[in-house]
């Protein structure tokens, strides 16, 4: 008798299409945390390389006084691209695949982080660089081991920002049929599925409160000389 | 480079100009839409963001909007409304109010900062000729924090119209209506073509804003063509979409 009784209520949430749905959680467990892999793996792929592209682009801009203005221009630019035309743009070069969505992704990180990555590089004070060089501190060792220690907590801030708009942005890569989370969102659209959309929504939103506070918790860890401060 | 010929024949057709859901038509109802989203954005966020400045409060309010903002992604609020009961379900309520709401963030913390970063040496000068409070935040503290508050609008302005292009995913109008149905029928030169002009018009509006940020400075004149540090900082701080 509690079986039969337990049975339709548990299902029930599916049939009535309700926002919350625990069942739809523990039948659907699989696809969910497939959704939650791929997301974080485009965010983090995406987030990696735009560090690792925006790092030599703000090096360039402070080497060369005359591309500031170019390097920075042209990356604040690219937020103004709205990100379903920067997806269609890049079909014709990388087709229907996730790279079309971490390329897009890295450009859009670009915005937020040769600005940061430059911001912090040029916030260490000179008395600092001269002390190192004259401790003999040559121009890479200058870069690795006393300017980007020193710029790391605006660094770190930037890359919290980027991931927390990279994981938001992710979404819409479902145009290309790789949107992570996106995927299932518009997937619960087209089959009128509430506890779909909302329970992919809500991990979405989770993913990013989650990941910026990772890196939080990192930046205090890396710059152990600040903390409290930062 | 055959996809970008096809793309440029695509736009060169005149059918693709005329009718319901001719490019004219779509192009009226992507700006419509921002503007309206835009207008009543400033309506509800501009007033509070000036008068939080005013008195100084509810600093970790206006920061705390702008961070969970970036974190919500445009696509899934868009879809969530679209599926919510009337008043909302497919249709213009939905995009309207989803685009109202990312509008509302970079409007508010800019006209809160415009305000607090406004030099106090002035306004304790106001406060000194006698002026009253109200008098002090429309005379003294608005006109200089107009450069910032220009910059939210221009921020929300371009959010917007990138919020909107997503609407089409959904059910909406608009330019991105045409990528949409581009991407439905298999068919890249209209997909490129819609992205195109979609890219047209965002770069238009961040142009057009930009001027218009210039123009309406009451005090462009004192301060040249120089850009406050501040200005520079918060320019990151919309999300895009």
């Amino acid at each position: 008798m509690i079986p039969s009784a337990a049975v339709p209520r548990a299902a029930s949430c599916l049939l009535e299409n309700a926002w919350v749905c625990p069942e739809y959680l523990s039948s659907r467990r699989s696809e969910l945390v497939d959704a939650v892999v791929a997301h974080l793996q485009i965010t983090v792929v995406s987030v990696v390389v735009g560090a690792l592209v925006a790092l030599p682009l703000a090096l360039l801009a402070r080497r060369v006084r005359g591309l500031r203005p170019v390097v920075l221009g042209a990356s604040t630019a690219l937020y103004t691209v709205p990100s379903l035309a920067l997806f269609s743009l890049l079909l014709p070069f990388t087709g229907l695949s996730r790279t079309t969505v971490v390329v897009g992704l890295v450009l859009y990180s670009l915005t937020v982080l040769v600005r940061t990555v430059l911001t912090g590089l040029e916030g260490v004070p000179e008395e600092v660089r001269d002390a190192a060089r004259g401790m003999g501190f040559a121009p890479s060792a200058l870069l690795w081991r006393v300017e980007l220690p020193l710029a790391l907590p605006v660094v770190v801030s930037g890359l919290r920002v980027a991931t927390v708009s990279t994981v938001a942005l992710t979404t819409v890569g479902t145009i290309v049929g790789n949107g992570g989370l996106g995927d299932l969102v518009y997937d619960g659209l087209r089959t009128d599925f509430r506890a779909e959309v909302l329970t992919a929504s809500v991990l979405c939103v989770a993913l990013a409160l989650a990941l910026d506070a990772v890196l939080l918790v990192a930046g205090r860890l890396l710059v152990p000389w600040r903390r409290g401060v930062a | 480079m055959g996809w970008l010929t096809g793309a440029v024949a695509w736009l060169a057709d005149g059918a693709h100009w005329q009718g319901a859901d001719g490019v004219p038509q779509r192009l009226l109802e992507h700006v419509g839409l921002s503007a309206a989203a835009v207008g009543i954005g400033c309506l509800l966020a501009l007033p509070l963001g000036l008068w939080l400045g005013h008195v100084r409060r509810g600093g970790a309010f206006a920061v705390a909007t702008g961070n969970l903002a970036r974190a919500v992604p445009t696509f899934a609020v868009l879809v969530l409304l679209a599926l919510a009961p009337s008043p909302f379900g497919l249709g213009t309520t939905s995009t309207l109010t989803a685009l109202v709401l990312f509008a509302v963030p970079p409007l508010l913390t800019n006209a809160y900062v415009g305000v607090l970063e406004v030099d106090p040496a002035a306004v304790d000068a106001a406060r000194g000729m006698g002026l009253t409070s109200s008098q002090v935040l429309r005379r003294v503290e608005l006109p200089l924090a107009v450069p910032l508050v220009m910059n939210g609008v221009r921020l929300a302005a371009v959010q917007v119209v990138a919020t909107a292009t997503i609407a089409a995913l959904v059910a909406g109008g608009g330019l991105g209506r045409i990528i949409v149905e581009g991407f439905g029928r298999q068919d890249q030169p209209q997909l490129l073509a819609g992205a195109f002009l979609v890219l047209a018009l965002a770069l238009a509006v961040e142009g057009g804003m930009e001027l218009l940020q210039r123009r309406v400075d009451p005090l462009r004149r004192a301060r040249g063509r120089r850009r406050t540090a501040a200005g520079a900082q918060l320019q990151v701080q919309g999300g895009s979409s």
